[in-house]
């Protein structure tokens, strides 16, 4: 057996994980995507925005998220989703924005549609979010629904959060802005967001 | 934590070993006190929505954005240097068109950016930015000059050792990375709160570049490899 395919037996450990730091703008801001999806995107167009609040409640100036999400129809852009990459569409699904000096982020997408999940049951309409900050030596892994989405009484990631911390994971309509939805982060604090260990 | 994955039917993505990524509280790094999570984290089983991710392509990429030192008009103050390196996943596969980010400090050890007030001087000819994607064998090189060490308010007399940000895409959204690279024989490494969160010593010491011959360039600059491991897709067909 070759040295390579005995690694690939035993495997290789993954690399550590840094902290971004605090000029991780430098680097990122060219990939900067707040708009994950332009007016030629077919979908319902919404606004997800909110803000990242440290242990002390503290607005984070310096953070950044990261978005991923299927398209309308609940494909994703990527080739390994086949048969059905939502490719082609315009839509690549990845979004990153950073926090301003008040700690709030905002991303301008469209409303995901419902993907297959364990079992091939559906899950509701997700966004997939990775948080990064000075401080955080890791990134952190959540997800944001929608209210009243369809199939949030039963999907199969949110059964696994204690029912008492849903609320953190599913984001609030703005009264009187159609198609805005509010989604704060709190890193600790009573209202701690669920991280998952993912 | 109760759920496995595996147990449960889902594809599973192998997890990290025991000390070979930081914690998310470590308290020696002051930063994390009042960020890290406080509650245990719920176990994410791995679905559709984990497996895949942004795809990357070459159309993404300018033209000096692999050079560091042709950005500006002229060329940066200090040692010219070459990092090149392999990313692969932990199956021992080269990941191929991984989008690598990568922002580091001058020679002085002052970053281009607003909220750097460490009084070292600013270089007009270097940025600090730079981004490349793979090849098919998972290969990268990047031209740089060396980082500065520089002084941070972690603790009393705290230095950052001389580092380059990585930040990667690989195969699906769960293999994210972000990380730093290091130079070797820095002896600022020892009380480095942000290197030492990682506790097992080897895991750590694969973030420290080796020196190459190979990829030094007479009468020109060093090379050094850095070679990363992503997490990866399982090697077992996606579940639809």
């Amino acid at each position: 057996m070759s040295q390579d395919d005995q690694d690939a037996l035993d495997g290789l450990e993954m690399t550590g994980s840094q902290t971004v730091g605090p000029f991780f703008r430098i680097g990122l801001e060219p990939l900067f995507l707040p708009v994950v999806a332009g007016p030629e995107v077919r979908g319902e167009h919404i606004t997800m925005r909110g803000r990242v609040l440290d242990g002390d409640g503290q607005p984070v100036p310096d953070a950044v998220i990261e978005t991923w999400q299927a398209d309308a129809d609940g494909h994703y852009a990527d080739p390994a989703s086949a048969p059905t990459p939502g490719a082609g569409t315009g839509f690549t699904g990845f979004g990153r924005a950073p926090t301003d000096d008040e700690g709030r982020f905002s991303l301008a997408t469209i409303l995901p549609g419902r993907v297959a999940g364990p079992d091939g049951a559906l899950q509701a309409p997700h966004l997939v979010a990775l948080v990064f900050m000075r401080g955080l030596l890791r990134h952190l892994v959540t997800r944001v629904y929608f209210p009243a989405g369809p199939g949030l009484a039963d999907d199969p990631v949110l059964a696994l959060v204690p029912a008492e911390r849903r609320a953190t994971l599913i984001a609030r309509p703005v009264a009187g802005e159609p198609g805005v939805f509010e989604w704060d982060i709190h890193l600790q604090g009573a209202d701690e967001t669920v991280f998952f260990d993912a | 934590m109760a759920h496995d994955p595996q147990s449960v039917g889902l594809p599973g993505l192998r997890r990290p070993s025991a000390g070979a990524q930081p914690e998310y509280l470590y308290p020696p790094y002051a930063s994390s006190i009042k960020r890290a999570p406080t509650r245990p984290l719920i176990l994410l089983p791995h679905t559709l929505a984990e497996v895949t991710g942004p795809v990357f392509g070459y159309d993404a990429l300018g033209p000096t954005d692999n050079d560091l030192t042709r950005q500006h008009s002229e060329e940066p103050l200090g040692e010219r240097i070459f990092v090149s390196g392999r990313v692969l996943d932990v199956y021992n596969r080269p990941v191929r068109r991984a989008l690598i980010e990568i922002w580091q400090a001058n020679s002085a050890g002052r970053y281009h950016h607003k909220g750097d007030t460490h009084n070292a001087p600013l270089d007009p000819n270097f940025t600090g930015y730079g981004r490349v994607l793979t090849d098919d064998e998972g290969r990268y090189a990047f031209t740089t000059i060396k980082p500065g060490a520089y002084p941070w308010g972690n603790h009393h007399n705290a230095w950052r050792p001389q580092h380059i940000h990585f930040s990667l895409f690989g195969a699906g959204i769960l293999s994210r990375l972000v990380t730093q690279m290091y130079f070797p024989g820095d002896p600022l490494l020892r009380d480095d709160a942000i290197y030492q969160s990682i506790r097992d010593e080897c895991a750590r010491e694969r973030l420290i570049a080796r020196f190459d011959w190979p990829t030094t360039i007479p009468m020109t600059g060093l090379g050094y490899t850095f070679d990363i491991v992503l997490r990866g897709r399982d090697a077992t067909p996606m579940e639809q």
